[in-house]
């Protein structure tokens, strides 16, 4: 069994989602109220990578987070490592490319916020930030769990980007989809079979998860 | 310069309606805002709640929440108002006691006047503290709204059509509780209503909301005895008379009240002496004589002057009639026939009696 692969695949997707939550929170709530004139050239921007071919995402970012990049060169002049082939780059690479499956339930859950709730709040004393999140959050639990979960999930399944500018070095950036490839490249089918069945698994089992929970949420109090 | 009670002047301009309305309101008791659906009472509500932004000012007493003049537009959440919605907007994840501590929580303990407990009972909403809102009926829900409100000490009570979304039957248990709080708290409070009966019900001061403009405004009772300007479709005009129980007539089963004007005697309640009631007089249930008629079955019979005549379609007159102290007059409305008042040679500043054939008991 490929450990470190499976380790690396699950800290990727965990960091992932953890920051597609905060990032992702405020631009759905943005989306969600705003009415800025070129609102949908930022909802196509963010929903790019559902389209386009992770090979063609990757190779953009290969070019701008290489020492040559904007990034990239940033990056460096900051002290930081190169991100081409390293974990951090792995990171960047996730977020925006799992990016439209965190924004996209945040913003459906919050665009079907009760306004009556939220102004209601307001005039029982609670500030905009405390009305976001004694009112909003709670009442957008399921659109925070869909997001956590796809976000995770999306980034477990990542193959084409992490190709681009992963490469495959095993504890840095071999996860398992870059494993299973490989494996079945060498024809090491038992060990492909082992991965694949646990990375089902797991992506079963967390789906299901969501679903469950969702459910309960709209039929209980 | 010390200020007492409500100023407000707000101007808006939406696509499809426009609200500039300058206006005056007592600050204690019911002011009501009436007027027709459409013509900006819960946009003048909102607006006052900080919800809404329009151009203007708005002031309680000493405190400030909107003056552009002077660039002063305090946030919703940083105002001392108690907002109750339409729809009662209940948090649907809060249980009822979660709803009502909400606000309660966010208030500093010192700034706590009306207490928790109390106001629970006030509304009657003990028995529900766990509940969810979901699993509350209609008027449940606007008690929990008026609860939640209440208990954030607000200096001033916003409530938007609070009956409006209620059936006939939780609109009469509710009505109670509303004139409990009347009686009970000292807190200001702005009604919006377009419902007459309602109005006359409960409040004290009338603002007239048409089309976006304040059209008139003032005292409840003297509003409904305006013959210039009648809120009221000529059939239901009418008086409203604010008296005490004054005594029983247990043989009779009557009750005894009196008012500035002297003493009517309805049907019996069992109200304990002292307590204020309102009574609620038609035009069309007022008559006059020039002479007190000893012979009538009528119980009713005040002395009073004609203060002003008005017409009231081609056949008929509507006259307002003064009773007790001129200084102090309480006001009566009468619908005759234009006939029958020709016939009596009436005109202003003459003594007639009123003869009242029915009183409603409203509140």
């Amino acid at each position: 069994m490929e450990w470190p692969a499976l380790w690396l695949t699950l800290r990727l997707a965990g960091i992932t989602a953890l920051l597609l939550l905060l990032l992702g929170t405020p631009l759905a709530w943005w989306l969600a109220r705003t009415r800025f004139r070129f609102k949908s050239v930022v909802e196509a921007v963010v929903a790019l990578p559902l389209v386009l071919p992770p090979t063609v995402l990757g190779f953009y970012l290969l070019l701008v987070l290489a020492p040559s990049g904007a990034i990239g060169r940033l990056w460096q002049g900051l002290g930081g490592d190169p991100l081409v082939f390293s974990f951090s780059g792995l990171v960047i690479g996730s977020v925006i490319y799992s990016l439209p499956f965190a924004v996209q339930p945040l913003q459906a859950a919050f665009a079907t916020l009760s306004r009556g709730c939220m102004e209601a709040a307001a005039t029982l004393r609670a500030a905009p930030l405390d009305r976001f999140l004694s009112v909003a959050a709670p009442l957008a639990r399921p659109g925070f769990l869909t997001a956590a979960v796809l976000g995770f999930a999306h980034t477990l399944g990542e193959f084409g980007v992490v190709l681009m500018i992963g490469g495959n070095i095993p504890g840095r950036t071999r996860v398992i989809s870059i494993a299973v490839y490989d494996q079945v490249e060498t024809l090491q089918y038992r060990d492909a079979h082992l991965l694949s069945a646990a990375v089902l698994t797991l992506s079963f089992v967390l789906l299901l998860a969501v679903y469950t929970l969702n459910r309960r949420h709209r039929h209980g109090t | 310069m010390a200020r007492d009670g409500i100023h407000g002047r707000f101007d808006l301009a939406r696509a499809a309606f426009a609200l500039s309305a300058e206006f005056r309101a007592p600050g204690r008791g019911i002011t009501a805002v009436f007027g027709p659906s459409g013509g900006g009472k819960t946009t003048l509500l909102r607006c006052i709640a900080g919800l809404e932004r329009a151009a203007g000012a708005f002031a309680l007493d000493d405190e400030t929440w909107q003056d552009d003049a002077a660039g002063v537009f305090v946030a919703p959440h940083r105002r001392a108002i108690g907002y109750v919605f339409q729809e009662a907007n209940l948090f649907p994840h809060l249980s009822v006691r979660g709803n009502i501590e909400y606000g309660w929580r966010r208030v500093p303990a010192t700034a706590r006047r009306v207490p928790l407990d109390q106001t629970i009972e006030l509304l009657g909403l003990e028995g529900l503290l766990a509940r969810y809102p979901e699993r509350l009926s209609g008027g449940e829900r606007q008690r929990v709204a008026i609860a939640r409100a209440l208990v954030t000490s607000p200096r001033l009570l916003l409530m938007d059509e609070p009956l409006s979304a209620l059936d006939r039957e939780a609109k009469a248990g509710l009505m109670p509780y509303l004139e409990r709080l009347h009686e009970t708290l000292a807190i200001p409070v702005l009604y919006v209503s377009h419902a007459l009966d309602e109005v006359t019900r409960l409040a004290d001061y009338l603002l007239v909301l048409r089309e976006g403009k304040i059209q008139a405004h003032g005292p409840m009772a003297d509003m409904l005895v305006n013959l210039q300007f009648s809120i009221a479709p000529a059939d239901e005009a009418g008086a409203i008379v604010d008296a005490v129980v004054a005594g029983h007539e247990d043989r009779y089963e009557l009750t005894a009240l009196e008012f500035g004007g002297g003493r009517l005697t309805v049907a019996q309640r069992l109200y304990p002496l002292g307590r204020r009631v309102r009574l609620r007089i038609h035009a069309r249930d007022v008559s006059i004589a020039l002479s007190r008629a000893a012979d009538t079955s009528i119980l009713n019979i005040l002395p009073a002057r004609v203060a002003q005549i008005a017409d009231a379609g081609p056949a008929q007159w509507l006259v307002r009639l003064e009773t007790g102290d001129p200084q102090m007059p309480t006001a009566l409305l009468s619908r005759i026939t234009r006939r029958s008042g020709e016939a009596l040679g009436l005109r202003p500043g003459l003594a007639v009696y009123a003869q009242i054939k029915s009183v409603a008991l409203v509140g």
